[in-house]
């Protein structure tokens, strides 16, 4: 077991690391803050359009969050809960293996509703789920740095961890989404977005299943 | 699936523009009495291969009275945009309608030489899941592939108005219909639209009885063919705006919206014009307010012609209708094409300013009264009629046949299928004397498909830079 500044550390790496991930991922929307900053042929509406889908992703991780923060404080059945999240992440991930179609529903959505549109296509794809056994994680080495607390200062600590891990992996997939987007806009033009698309449905369901494994380990070896 | 984004998917019409040029076409055999089964032919359009312009592979289904008249592939550079979740998609497939059968072949063309059925659905699924009958336009869009129907339900498909239904990208299941609300739409025809801008245009023909043994010259006399255009709100399904262009104007067919998805504007072209025998364009557009306007901005004057030498029914007239057909756009927002099937003339309009079209070129073959012969010394029976531009806007294609019935009513004497294609370069737009496919005996022709997308089929989701 690593030592918990280490674990803590490695966990909040986790965090940034799946925010860049999610960012790069096209399929997460940064093409569409190119597309949105052609039309209106001003830069700034590449940001905005930024804005509206990080505001989407952010709203999608917290909604998944939030009910993980209220059931953690029931301290005596950590173990189980982060194990029945690792599982359920797993679950998600074998299903996405499963059944590569992609949801219909969201091509429903409108094309000026960025933000719906990347709150709904977090949540179909479980890029909040993801998130989950890092952020019960911290939640656990953190606890044990403070040792045990009344419920209700817990709780509040694990809302504020909550919003700080939204907060930080969005901000990571903000940056990389629109370092990518930015790039392709000023300098390397429009050629390069079919070139540089990969298909990562598989790796996608296989990093669910990964990181459900990991949160299901470590929960077991607490 | 591919791992990457197919290579014919491109962001931008410019992009499509610059890929490499087609090596093949497909293009609709259709019998026109049902007595041989319909087909799609492979036509080689590589001018470096030994076999350029002939017919190199053919697809015959195992029906018989289909009656192919439009075709469409199952994906198209609109699987670029992350919204629809489908840029994984192959175009490899083409989905092939009969309009008289309504029933539907899906032709896996991924090796052009090796083409072959794919699936089949049969007409009764369609009616089941529908409630439409007579499947024609198809695109790619947001929620899969999309189809125009001419017909509602019913032997004579008059039981409901027709419409447009989904179809599932991957599997070719029928999902169902595409409208919430249709406004005042009864009867269909084409589609098109504006995926980033999100509005959908549909047009109007006329309802099975209407065509399906010939035209009607009361109904046409009397104004009934459809004369409306709808405007569309793509992702609520629901028609927001129908202009009626006037009920001289008969026969609203192809919607051609421009390419560049940052524009508002689009073209729709009109058969006759019943007051004065013209044909027309209407150009569309979306005003500063956000409501759609129509304006005619190309009208093309009827040939005064010896009763005579008129098929019985236009010798009541002693003149020969243009008979606009089919337009189609460049990818540019250039060029529009136009076939007067009657005059046997294809009109090539500058609509750079698409206000003010600019005729820029013409090309004579074929025509009511006229016949006249392909430069190399060859017939074109009937006029030209499907036309399809190569990408790169260098070379247009076309085939002859406009519909069964009505070519043996406009053209009583001719029977054939031919294909030729014109080249707009520096010496302008003019008939390739080397190329000329003929089709088999007894096949007529209809739409053409070029590989890897061409002027009809692409919708972008990006604009050009």
């Amino acid at each position: 077991m690593l030592s918990d500044p280490t674990s803590l550390a490695a966990l909040w790496g986790a965090v940034i690391f799946s925010g860049l991930y999610h960012g790069v991922n096209p399929g997460m929307g940064w093409p569409l803050a190119v597309s949105a900053a052609l039309f209106e042929q001003k830069p700034s509406a590449l940001l905005r359009a930024l804005a509206a889908l990080s505001i989407g992703h952010f709203i999608a991780m917290t909604a998944i969050l939030l009910p993980f923060t209220v059931m953690i404080t029931l301290i005596e059945w950590e173990s189980q809960i982060r194990i029945g999240a690792g599982l359920m992440v797993i679950a998600l991930g074998l299903y996405l293996l499963w059944n590569r179609r992609h949801p219909r529903f969201l091509a429903r959505v409108k094309p000026t509703q960025l933000g719906l549109w990347s709150f709904l296509a977090a949540l179909a794809h479980g890029a909040g789920l993801m998130l989950v056994p890092i952020y019960l994680g911290i939640c656990a080495v953190s606890e044990l740095d403070t040792g045990h607390q009344a419920a209700a200062s817990l709780m509040s600590d694990n809302i504020k961890t909550a919003f700080t891990v939204a907060t930080a992996h969005t901000a990571a997939m903000m940056l990389a989404g629109g370092l990518l987007a930015a790039g392709m806009y000023f300098w390397l033009g429009l050629k390069f977005l079919s070139k540089t698309w990969f298909n990562l449905d598989i790796a996608w369901a296989l990093s669910l299943i990964g990181v459900g494994a990991i949160g299901v380990a470590t929960a077991t070896t607490h | 699936m591919n791992l990457r984004p197919d290579p014919t998917f491109h962001a931008t019409p410019q992009l499509a523009m610059a890929a490499p040029t087609e090596n093949y076409a497909f293009t609709v055999m259709l019998s026109p009495d049902g007595s041989q089964s319909d087909g799609i032919a492979v036509v080689d359009v590589n001018p470096k291969s030994k076999t350029y312009g002939e017919i190199v592979h053919q697809v015959i289904v195992p029906n018989k009275g289909d009656e192919f008249h439009h075709f469409g592939w199952n994906a198209c550079s609109s699987a670029l945009s992350p919204l629809t979740g489908h840029a994984f998609l192959e175009r490899r497939y083409l989905i092939v309608p009969g309009i008289r059968s309504s029933r539907i072949y899906i032709i896996d063309v991924k090796d052009p030489l090796k083409a072959k059925i794919h699936k089949t659905i049969e007409p009764e699924e369609v009616f089941a899941k529908t409630g439409y009958s007579r499947p024609h336009t198809i695109h790619c869009g947001p929620e899969g592939i999309y189809v125009s129907t001419l017909g509602g339900g019913g032997e004579d498909g008059t039981d409901g108005p027709p419409g447009i239904f989904i179809m599932d990208c991957e599997t070719f299941e029928i999902i169902g219909r595409y409208e919430m609300d249709r406004g005042p739409q009864d009867k269909h025809y084409d589609f098109w639209w504006n995926l980033p801008q999100d509005y959908m245009v549909s047009s109007e023909w006329g309802l099975p009885p209407q065509f399906e043994n010939g035209v009607v010259p009361e109904d046409l006399l009397s104004n009934k063919y459809g004369h409306s255009i709808h405007f569309w709100d793509l992702r609520k399904r629901k028609n927001v705006q129908t202009i009626d262009f006037g009920e001289n104007y008969q026969m609203a067919l192809e919607i051609r919206p421009a390419h560049d998805p940052a524009k508002s504007y689009g073209f729709c072209g009109v058969v006759v014009d019943t007051t004065n025998l013209q044909g027309a364009i209407f150009t569309w557009w979306r005003d500063d307010d956000g409501k759609w306007q129509a304006k005619k901005t190309i009208t093309i004057d009827p040939r005064p012609e010896d009763a005579d030498n008129l098929p019985e029914l236009l010798k009541g007239f002693g003149a020969v209708p243009p008979l606009v057909t089919d337009i189609d756009l460049s990818l540019d927002d250039k060029y529009l094409y136009v076939a007067c099937w009657g005059l046997g003339e294809m009109h090539q309009y500058d609509v750079s300013d698409p206000m003010n079209p600019v005729l820029a070129g013409k090309v004579e073959v074929g025509g009511i009264a006229k016949g006249a012969a392909h430069p190399n010394g060859k017939p074109f029976v009937y006029g030209p009629q499907m036309v399809e531009i190569s990408r790169d806007g260098k070379r247009v294609y076309w085939t002859n046949s406009l519909y069964s019935s009505w070519d043996d009513q406009f053209y009583p004497d001719d029977e054939g299928g031919q294909m030729v294609m014109a080249n707009n370069d520096e010496n302008g737009f003019h008939l390739d004397k080397d190329f000329y496919v003929d089709f088999p005996k007894g096949l007529r022709s209809h739409q053409i498909r070029l590989e890897g997308g061409d002027c009809s089929t692409d919708s972008f989701c990006y604009p050009n830079v």
